[in-house]
């Protein structure tokens, strides 16, 4: 007899409407919605044109220096004393995080819909940084909308994008986070529609964005379950990532979805806590909601006012979370724990003094939960982490907590 | 609301309609400017519900929303302010606009109860695209609410008969593609875009965005059903509050003297379309 295909997968997702389960969907104003169909064809056509696959490969290779390697943390498996620990060195990526990776598919989506200007929202300014890069690299103008807030806390990403020719426009409105540059950023595409590719940072927004940014990100995760099979000749028992819109953890997560012996944990920011409003935990301390386009979890109030997060790290300052994680958080596949920003900074002085790798804050409170983690699971077992990004954008950050201003 | 524009089609002019932000700059005050608006010349009253991220609106309306939610508004206040009204108006079509996500909140099936119960018409939802039908314009169709739906110049004609099939009271056409408060276009086009719409449907015909003084109104007013204004209204409030940001003497009445010229502008229109 015919072996009974698999029926409950959870890499099927989203269905045809965007959904992964009640979230995700298309939630924007009518000018943007032939848009975002237009996105939905090209990359229908995109996905399986070989042409477009070996130029992404191409410049995965050549520009980005893809593989990013796959690194036993000796030293701090050891002062752990439990599982073995593995990371997957995004930071060594050009431009010091995961976030080229999506960039560069998306500009070759740019172009192939012949679109003549790039926008961009940022953070922490790693994906600023990154779309300025890939803008500035196939020579279309690029602007970038960045919190207040932020730009003052993430100075030297925003020297950067201004030499790689972007402009970086700060905004005011709200409390001047990434929130609020991504509401500008879709105000600057309402407005110039017919010449503008909105590209997003992270794996939330509408229907296509969430599905087209995982299967950008997801080279790390196919890349590292090649690398773990190499190098330990089976699966890892833990897959670690840091979650602020989702875009690293889904793609190191999403090739693995469907090995039942890999557990999966997102790691959101705790920030001082979350008995008050100063954190960022979306799943943990959220509720279903809609904004940017897409229904998930999101800090809100009562009255469905979506509240303003904190977090040490500008990356996770987000109070929301990519669609596809509030359903695997919902289904039971992926556990969510939040990190608090002490946790955080104590994570990041320490692989800075064990491993000779000064991470960035994000992947800092991944670091944190395998710190956590490693020591009550057995030394045969293995722990993959997402080292998402490098911390040179953070020593002004960490120097001024530590009473050591730069 | 059928009605209302029956009766303006046989007036031979089109509507006034005027957008103005539950709550703003506090509830009473805005009560007093919502009961000011019919006899000032509006036909059609949109209630802006306050959101904490309208990412279809520019500065004017995204600060009126940040006073009102500021002041202690929440969606079942703007409900409240609506219930209010009409126990002294029961002929002007009152229509909700703003996001969903407090809506989804609120729970769907309670708003629109609450909604009918507090006298609402319609509902624009900004964010709710025909794609998304399920979620709260089929429900709020079949318990007798309408469903107001946005075209914009990026609503081709093939993409037209889709935001039209479940689009109930009259079409708001969004004038550019762009946020609320910016430029008015050259309302030669705007009057093309409208004949494109009527082609597809006998419902009204609303033209909004960068309509903000007299003139824009006559002159959008030639080609349109109706007219909205909303940013100059908004505006109007936000230029009459003191440095504390409250209401003051001059803030019902100065948007009672900007509603009075933009209804005459109105009233002018086909007769300006005829000369
Ligand atoms: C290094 C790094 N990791 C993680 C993140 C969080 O984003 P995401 O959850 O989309 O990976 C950021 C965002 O700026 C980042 O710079």
């Amino acid at each position: 007899m015919n072996q009974t295909p698999k029926l409950n997968s959870f890499r099927s997702g989203p269905d045809e409407d965007g959904r992964f389960g009640i979230f995700g969907g298309r939630f924007v104003a009518e000018t943007l919605m032939p848009l975002i169909l237009d996105l939905q064809d090209e990359w229908n056509k995109a996905k399986t044109d070989p042409a477009f696959q070996a130029e992404l490969a191409d410049l995965g290779t050549h520009y980005i220096g893809r593989p990013s390697p796959l690194y036993f943390a000796e030293r701090l498996t050891a002062e752990l004393g439990g599982a073995k620990i593995y990371f997957k060195r995004e930071e060594l990526n050009h431009t010091g995080s995961h976030k080229i990776n999506n960039c560069i598919g998306q500009i070759l989506l740019a172009k192939r819909m012949g679109k003549t200007r790039i926008i961009a929202e940022t953070g922490a300014g790693q994906h600023g940084v990154a779309s300025a890069t890939v803008a500035a690299r196939f020579g279309l103008p690029c602007v970038v909308y960045m919190g207040a807030t932020d730009v003052e806390r993430q100075a030297p990403n925003v020297f950067r994008m201004k030499l790689l020719g972007a402009e970086v426009k700060p905004v005011t409105a709200g409390s001047g986070t990434l929130k609020d540059a991504m509401n500008e950023a879709l105000r600057d595409w309402v407005t110039n529609v017919d010449s503008t590719y909105y590209l997003i940072g992270t794996a939330a927004g509408p229907h296509p964005y969430p599905e087209l940014v995982r299967e950008f990100q997801s080279v790390i995760g196919k890349e590292a379950r090649e690398q773990i099979l190499e190098a330990e000749g089976r699966l890892p028992d833990l897959v670690v990532a840091a979650v602020g819109g989702g875009s690293n953890a889904i793609g190191i997560f999403h090739p693995f979805l469907d090995d039942e012996t890999v557990k999966m944990v997102g790691v959101e920011a705790g920030g001082k806590g979350l008995d008050g409003d100063e954190h960022c935990a979306s799943i943990t301390a959220g509720s279903p909601g809609v904004l940017h386009g897409n229904r998930t979890y999101l800090l809100q109030d009562r009255d469905g006012q979506i509240k303003e997060g904190h977090s040490i790290s500008a990356g996770l300052d987000y109070p929301g979370i990519g669609p596809e994680h509030s359903w695997l958080s919902d289904v039971g596949r992926v556990e969510y724990v939040p990190i608090m920003d002490h946790e955080a900074l104590e994570a990041f002085r320490m692989l800075t003094r064990l491993e000779g790798i000064i991470p960035a804050l994000e992947p800092s409170h991944a670091i944190a939960e395998v710190i956590k983690r490693a020591p009550k699971m057995g030394k045969d077992e293995i722990i993959l982490m997402n080292l998402s990004g490098r911390g040179d954008k953070d020593i002004f950050t960490v120097g001024n907590i530590l009473g050591m201003g730069l | 609301m059928d009605k209302r524009f029956a009766d303006l089609a046989a007036e031979g002019r089109p509507a006034l309609v005027t957008y103005f932000m539950g709550g703003d700059p506090d509830f009473e005050t805005s009560l007093a400017i919502m009961k000011s608006l019919p006899s000032a010349g509006s036909d059609v009253i949109e209630l802006g519900m306050p959101f904490s991220d309208p990412m279809a609106d520019g500065p004017a309306i995204q600060l009126a929303g940040q006073r009102a939610l500021k002041a202690g508004q929440t969606l079942e206040k703007t409900l409240e302010l609506a219930r209010r009204f009409r126990a002294d108006d029961k002929d002007t079509p009152i229509v909700l606009m703003g996001y969903y996500n407090p809506i989804y909140v609120y729970g769907v099936d309670r708003f629109i109860e609450n909604a009918l119960e507090a006298g609402i018409d319609g509902l624009i939802v900004v964010d709710l695209p025909p794609e998304m039908d399920d979620e709260l314009c089929l429900p709020a169709l079949a318990k007798g609410l309408n469903f107001i739906r946005l075209a914009t110049p990026t609503t081709d004609d093939k993409r037209l008969p889709k935001v039209l099939e479940n689009t109930s009271g009259f079409v708001y056409y969004v004038s550019m593609n762009g946020i609320t408060g910016s430029a008015l276009p050259d309302p030669s086009l705007v009057g093309g875009a409208v004949q494109r719409i009527k082609a597809h449907t006998r419902l009204p015909v609303c033209v909004g965005f960068g309509v903000k003084t007299p003139e824009h109104a006559r002159a959008i007013g030639a080609s349109a059903d109706g007219v909205v204004v909303g940013t100059a209204i908004v505006n109007q409030v936000a230029s009459s509050l003191n440095e504390e940001g409250h209401s003051t003497g001059a803030t019902v009445p100065g948007v009672e003297a900007l509603v009075r010229g933009l209804a005459a502008g109105v009233r002018g229109s086909r007769l300006a379309a005829a000369e």
